[in-house]
């Protein structure tokens, strides 16, 4: 029987949900091929974790837990994981594109010295090549799709890409605790701080709804408009470049062709002109919806609903109402 | 300090993207530029180079339009290029290019590896990383900070969420991104410099390389255009009228809320 490998990404004991999503896409696949699904999870004091994996489709949890695993670190990382896919022997890893994927899977691909496809946003059981990828390139403007005869198949997958799908609390894995084992050269680099902003809202990347503000905004309290409307849904708050370059927002928050690439639910796109490397982060959401004064800005042409008016009017307004309708 | 930075020549992010008659991307008539993180990447390189002297290498993969972006980076300040131009590397991938590279980059000495996060070409972030692990270095990834004391270099990335800051020890490769530094355009005289500079071109065969060794594992199997989305639905209506509206539309017919 051949195995799924996916990686479970962790972060201050709380599972990402692209983690979650990439599994529960992953069981669909190895039910269609008849193969297993093996569930990944490095980290410190993180073996708790294994129970609330387990019901979105492992067959198996492999968990290493160290101290040395703490922080993510390249070297230890890829060490660990090396040594773990040559004994699994996968046909696929698959992984989230996010910072630690982007930075854990091609160390691990060059070291395995395999190609591995980044930041898909479509993946498929197919019988001949076993999987094939969907992904974008040209910033979005054209989209390719990607198969390979090489094992293992190695892959990011962009959050919100997949459902996660209703949990099997019946469902029953076997777990593996593994040893670490890191290579002593590997272990080249060393984290001095790690500052994560505290926040209530969602993950930008991980968000059902976005509330973006752009030039439009005036200035940083601005922002505040946006915040309370993406808090009224349990939303994140995102911006454009020109905000970020204004300094009216941090780096963290930008989304486009340099930023995050978002594909939420619901995007608000308030007081944003719609430059083409603003919609390179945002064309995947499912719904756009644009608030803008100028009714011949560009991100109209990428909305799907749109209202043209004072976003400092409009969106306290929808606030509002949809305060009235969460309430409901 | 014996600075290299790699750099790709790309579409410029605003040209429109169209397939030709074998269902390829066409070039013809693009504009083409420095990849947008790469030119973060040869800026910090010069500002290394001018604060601890030494030198700033480009190395590319390209062809004869490579050029034009190699000369303009020389404009900005850096000191040579390396040019690797064959037609295999068309038909490579990131496991092949990084095969490339890093044969390139063994003939020079280094202290320090700069290259941009990603290709917007290709949407790949995975040469920095992969180029390190070639290469037997370590690496930092997303950084919108640099800072070298002796062979400590002292990073801050960009994580999920926040910022971490890692220290590594040089040589190392180091992947940049927007935030790090304001790239410079090039100066009349800078330009007028840039022509006399050395720019060597080199095939794989020069490198010692075997083209088919550098063939793609990954199959592109097709390529497609984005799907149209439909025409805006515009809301009418005065501002309080059209929230109405919209959040009604959003609750019943799209059932998002």
């Amino acid at each position: 029987m051949a195995k799924i490998l996916v990686y479970i990404e962790q972060s201050n004991m709380k599972i990402r949900r692209v983690s979650l999503e990439i599994l529960s896409k992953a069981r669909e696949i190895a039910d269609q091929a008849g193969d297993e699904v093996v569930a990944v999870l490095l980290g410190q004091g993180v073996e708790a974790l294994t129970k609330e994996i387990i019901p979105y489709g492992a067959d198996k949890v492999i968990v290493v837990d160290d101290a040395q695993l703490a922080n993510y670190t390249t070297g230890a990382y890829t060490s660990v994981m090396n040594k773990i896919i040559k004994e699994q022997e996968p046909q696929a890893f698959l992984l989230g594109h996010s910072a630690l994927g982007r930075d854990l899977a091609p160390r691990l691909a060059q070291r395995l010295g395999v190609g591995m496809v980044d930041d898909c946003i479509g993946m498929e059981y197919d019988a001949t090549s076993y999987l094939t990828f969907n992904r974008p390139i040209y910033t979005g403007r054209a989209f390719t799709q990607v198969s390979t005869a090489v094992r293992p198949i190695i892959a990011t997958i962009r959050p919100n890409t997949f459902q996660v799908q209703e949990p099997d609390s019946n469902r029953q894995a076997e777990i593996v605790k593994a040893n670490a084992q890191i290579d002593a050269e590997d272990l080249r680099a060393i984290v001095k701080d790690i500052a994560i902003a505290v926040s209530k809202r969602p993950d930008l990347v991980e968000a059902d709804f976005i509330v973006a503000g752009g030039r439009g905004m005036k200035d940083k309290e601005g922002f505040g408009v946006l915040e309370e409307l993406a808090d009224v849904v349990g939303g994140a708050v995102g911006a454009s470049r020109a905000a970020v370059d204004a300094g009216w927002i941090d780096l963290q928050y930008q989304i486009g062709q340099t930023g995050n690439t978002v594909a939420p639910t619901l995007y608000f796109a308030c007081g944003i002109s719609g430059a083409i490397q603003h919609l390179a982060g945002m064309t995947s959401s499912k719904i756009i919806v644009a608030i803008n004064k100028d009714p011949e800005a560009n991100i109209f042409t990428a909305a799907d609903f749109g209202i043209v008016g004072d976003l400092f009017q409009v969106v306290p307004l929808l606030t509002q109402e949809f305060k009235k309708l969460v309430n409901q | 300090m014996n600075i290299i930075v790699c750099i790709k020549q790309t579409f410029d992010t605003e040209a429109k993207v169209v397939l030709d008659k074998e269902g390829k991307v066409d070039s013809a008539g693009v504009t083409l530029v420095i990849n947008p993180d790469d030119e973060y990447a040869v800026e910090e390189g010069i500002r290394l180079k001018e604060k601890f002297g030494g030198e700033v290498t480009l190395v590319s993969l390209g062809n004869s339009n490579t050029i034009t972006a190699l000369r303009t980076a020389l404009a900005m300040g850096a000191d040579k290029a390396v040019l690797i131009d064959d037609p295999a590397l068309a038909e490579s991938d990131e496991l092949g290019a990084v095969e490339v590279l890093a044969k390139s980059i063994s003939s020079h000495n280094y202290d320090i590896i700069l290259t941009g996060k990603t290709d917007v070409d290709t949407g790949a972030s995975q040469i920095p990383v992969r180029l390190a692990e070639k290469l037997n270095l370590p690496s930092a990834n997303m950084v919108t900070k640099l800072e070298i004391d002796g062979t400590k270099a002292t990073t801050v990335r960009e994580i999920d969420g926040g910022k971490e800051t890692l220290e590594l020890t040089l040589p190392a490769v180091i992947a940049v991104q927007q935030g790090i530094n304001e790239p410079r355009y090039p100066s009349v005289p800078g330009i007028m410099k840039a022509k006399k500079k050395e720019l060597k071109t080199f095939s794989l065969a020069d490198l010692g390389i075997d083209a088919t060794s550098v063939a793609a594992t990954m199959k592109i199997e097709k390529l497609s255009l984005p799907s149209a989305r439909g025409s805006v639905r515009l809301i009418p209506g005065e501002a309080a009228d059209a929230a109405i509206e919209l959040a009604r539309i959003l609750s019943v017919e799209k059932k998002v809320l």
